[in-house]
């Protein structure tokens, strides 16, 4: 499995789909040699112990030092240095490169005397981590390379049946180990170029993406309308698809009730998600504006970081209404249950969404949700209120009604947390199971 | 004796159009698709279908006789957009064959809320068929078939003959819904139930290829009729009229079947064809029957479930019925007509949510992509007719 981030570091979607997932396939019993891309933060990991090749608990014939988790019985962990990170752009990855390496110019002569760091990428440190030389290749193409290259380096002395890669940045490494070890590529695709960039398409993460899809045996998609992005702009055949909806962990414990509004009277919408083009942010602040037309005791926070966050600030001031809308910024584990807890509505107007976990998180928190009709989720959520992401008016007087009609939010709240159980990763993953047997069979 | 009593349920709802919460003008109504469904359903339904009864109605003469009930809100979309409809039911009418049941004018749901809007909305219903058609309904049957003891007294009082219900096997038990019944406490009124599984033969099983009786011929529904014989007087076969030519198509052949049933039912010579109120006077009550919960004939609960059975659906019928005083003493008829059209059911059966995400026959009549959208409309609908009360 080639896939990405692990709790408590979750940044959006996508890790929270691999882990889902991840962890529901253990459950089954499916052996998992799990690549987990780790930049240069060393950050802890939550219930994570290590198990080096030396050890006398190790396996026999074990050459790789991995780490094992709690709760993830099957799962082997194999943490790699590469500097790839769900979402991050190309622009992104130069500039993070750039802080990067001013930090460490800082540090250089503490790093002198501790000796030079392994450069063999395929020889585990101390620590258990492929360290590397650099962990920052020249532009986010290289790295996507570099770190098919640590992959195949790992799966060379490795045993496995299918390998399976989330997004892009892992498809040459599992196009790479494929070719090596002659095992059937199952590639996952949780969002395409298109989803990411509207018409501005990166021609380099395009063909790598296409090459992808042709290369794998089985394209599993995470909703229909992604499907038809693959078939449609990739040129695959519709055989070779697969559509997994992503799911969602309720742990039926109930949610306590601690904080206090912002003010008793004040009604709150929420969008939490990233602040980027493809999550339509300015549609959420034209629709406040409309809502604050109407009626005056609402606040709109927007939580999330991304690119588009400064300018979304400069609109709502341009627009007037910059003191009813607040910005939180990245939000993470306790503070995503509060701001659910406080909102009476959440709204998600992306403009192309492939799937869209947010608004199961939302409904398992009995927060009902208004959802663009653009995303794979509304294929599946029947008790959701939809609209399409440009019609503003029309999301205006869909939040307007839930805000003031008691009985919309408690019939919603009702059937919606009762619908978001039928989302389960146990079905996710049996469903994966059977394409892995598919390519298997079927090459 | 087992006589065949036919009636037949034509009501088209005033669908609303697309009422945003900016909107503020008072068109509640979405009158091109209204007229379209109209005329669409007046060509696949009711222009061949009332050819084919007025066939029949010549053909037999005084053997064959059928019952409709024809919603105030339907005749009116029918003057409006197809008139032709109209005349070709004033034609079935003037054989003098065929009944006109009394209901409430724009099928609504005010018994449950309103005595008064009730016996209002009753009374407008039967002076429109009275000048529509020159007839006097002597038989009531309420919307959707809602039913219960209290109705049945508070009708009576009204001065009818009969009326209708549905004949749930929760309430019939053991009894047999081909007799007539007396409702509890009532002296004069019949009651008359529909027998559910020889009607939805005909309504819903009809072109339904996975049914052990499919395909259904008039031989052989003559024959379950015979069966009849001996054990009950009537057969009471309550429908939607829509089911000819548009819920069963033409091509399932229920034109044919329709057309050649009356033969096949009067080949015994104990069978015959009845209205409902000769019905009521033809045969006596066996039985009282006490039904103190509303049923009705929608879905597998036959109950109020499909109207009332989530929090957005009591809320809409509750606020729209506590400006009944306000839009009465306002004085504007055009405010009262647009709060009455506002009433009828269907309005409320489209919040349902019971069935949503199985998706079946609600969806179907639905016009709404889901019930909350329906309800986010009712409610800026009502919001409207809320502000003009306040000018």
């Amino acid at each position: 499995m080639l896939g990405w981030e692990f709790p408590p570091f979750i940044s959006g979607g996508l890790g929270t789909a691999c882990y889902g997932l991840t962890k529901a396939l253990s459950d089954l019993g499916t052996e998992i040699l799990f690549i987990l891309p780790r930049g240069s933060t060393n950050q802890r990991l939550e219930r994570v112990h290590v198990v080096s090749a030396g050890d006398k608990t190790a396996p026999r014939g074990r050459t790789h030092t991995y780490w094992t988790v709690d709760g993830l019985e099957h799962v082997k962990l194999i943490p790699v240095g590469a500097a790839v990170t769900p979402y991050i752009t190309e622009q992104e990855y130069l500039e993070q490169r750039k802080r990067e390496e001013q930090a460490r110019a800082s540090t250089v002569t503490e790093k002198a005397e501790t000796g030079p760091p392994a450069v063999d990428p395929s020889r585990p440190t101390s620590l258990g981590i492929f360290a590397a030389p650099d962990i920052y290749a020249g532009d986010l193409f290289s790295e996507v390379h570099r770190y098919a290259r640590m992959v195949a380096e790992i799966a060379r002395t490795s045993e496995f049946d299918v390998i399976h890669a989330h997004d892009w940045m892992t498809y040459p490494a599992g196009l790479s180990v494929a070719a090596l070890s002659g095992k059937p590529l199952v590639v996952h695709c949780h969002s395409t170029e298109f989803d990411r960039s509207g018409t501005n398409v990166n021609q380099r993460v395009y063909d790598i993406e296409r090459a992808g899809f042709h290369g794998a045996s089985r394209i599993i998609c995470v909703s229909r309308l992604t499907k038809d992005l693959v078939t449609s702009r990739y040129g695959v055949p519709e055989s070779k698809c697969r559509v997994i909806y992503n799911a969602i962990t309720v742990n039926g414990e109930p949610i306590f009730h601690q904080c206090q509004k912002i003010e008793e009277d004040d009604k709150i919408v929420l969008f939490l998600g990233r602040i980027t083009m493809q999550k339509g942010p300015e549609y959420f602040l034209a629709a406040a504006k409309k809502v604050l037309e109407v009626m005056d005791n609402v606040k709109f926070i927007m939580a999330g970081s991304g690119d588009m966050i400064k300018r979304m600030i400069e609109l709502a001031a341009a627009m007037g209404i910059g003191h009813r809308v607040t910005f939180t910024g990245f939000l993470r584990g306790d503070d995503v249950d509060r701001i659910f807890e406080m909102a009476d509505l959440y709204v998600m107007p992306s403009v192309s969404e492939p799937f869209g976990l947010a608004p199961l998180e939302a409904l398992s928190h009995d927060v009902p949700v208004l959802i663009s009709k653009q995303s794979g989720v509304s294929e599946v959520l029947t008790h959701a209120l939809k609209v399409d992401f440009w019609d503003i008016n029309e999301m205006a007087n869909k939040i307007i009604a839930v805000l003031r009609h008691p009985p919309l939010r408690k019939t919603l709240r009702e059937h919606g947390s009762f619908e978001v159980r039928k989302f389960a990763w146990s079905d996710a993953a049996r469903a994966c199971v059977d394409v892995y047997q598919e390519a298997v069979q079927n090459g | 004796m087992a006589s065949v009593c036919f009636y037949f349920q034509v009501h088209q709802p005033f669908r609303l159009r697309r009422y945003s919460v900016f909107d503020t003008d008072t068109n509640y109504f979405d009158d091109y698709k209204n007229a379209e469904i109209c005329r669409k359903v007046a060509q696949k339904c009711y222009l061949p279908t009332n050819r084919l009864m007025l066939e029949l109605l010549r053909r037999y003469g005084k053997e064959f006789s059928v019952s409709y009930s024809i919603t105030g809100v339907a005749l009116e979309q029918f003057q409006k957009w197809a008139p032709e409809v109209v005349d070709s039911f004033r034609a079935l009418a003037d054989t003098g064959q065929v009944e006109i049941l009394a209901e409430t004018y724009y099928h609504s749901l005010a018994f449950l809320y309103s005595r008064e809007e009730f016996r209002d909305q009753v009374t407008a219903h039967t002076a429109k068929i009275g000048e529509t058609f020159g007839l006097r309904p002597r038989v009531f049957r309420n919307t959707e078939l809602i039913y219960n003891n209290d109705l049945a007294h508070f009708v009576q009082g009204m001065g009818y003959i009969g009326i209708c219900a549905e004949g749930a096997d929760h309430v019939l038990g053991y009894r047999s819904p081909n007799y007539l019944y007396r409702p509890i406490g009532c002296d004069r009124i019949a009651l008359m139930l529909k027998n559910y599984r020889l009607s939805d033969d005909i309504a819903f099983r009809f072109s339904d290829r996975n049914w052990a009786e499919w395909p259904l011929r008039a031989e052989k529904f003559a024959e379950w009729v015979n069966q009849v014989n001996g054990n009950g007087f009537v057969v009471n076969l309550f429908m939607d009229y829509e089911t000819f030519g548009e819920h069963q198509w033409a091509d399932s052949g229920i034109f044919d079947f329709m057309y050649h049933l009356p033969e096949h039912v009067l080949k015994h010579k104990d069978n015959d064809f009845m209205t409902l109120s000769r019905a009521a006077q033809a045969y006596a009550p066996v039985a009282e029957l006490d039904i103190p919960h509303m049923v009705s004939w929608a879905d597998m609960e036959r109950d109020l479930s499909a109207w009332l059975g989530n929090a957005m659906q009591s809320n809409a019928l509750h606020e729209l019925y506590r400006l009944e005083e306000a839009v009465k003493t306002s004085g504007d008829p055009q405010l009262l007509h647009d709060w009455r059209r506002l009433q009828t059911s269907d309005h409320f059966y489209y919040m349902c949510t019971k069935w949503f995400a199985d998706g079946d026959v609600h969806k179907y009549f639905n016009p709404y992509e889901s019930p909350y959208d329906s309800y986010i409309n009712f409610m800026n609908c009502l919001d409207n007719v809320r502000s003009r009360l306040r000018r």
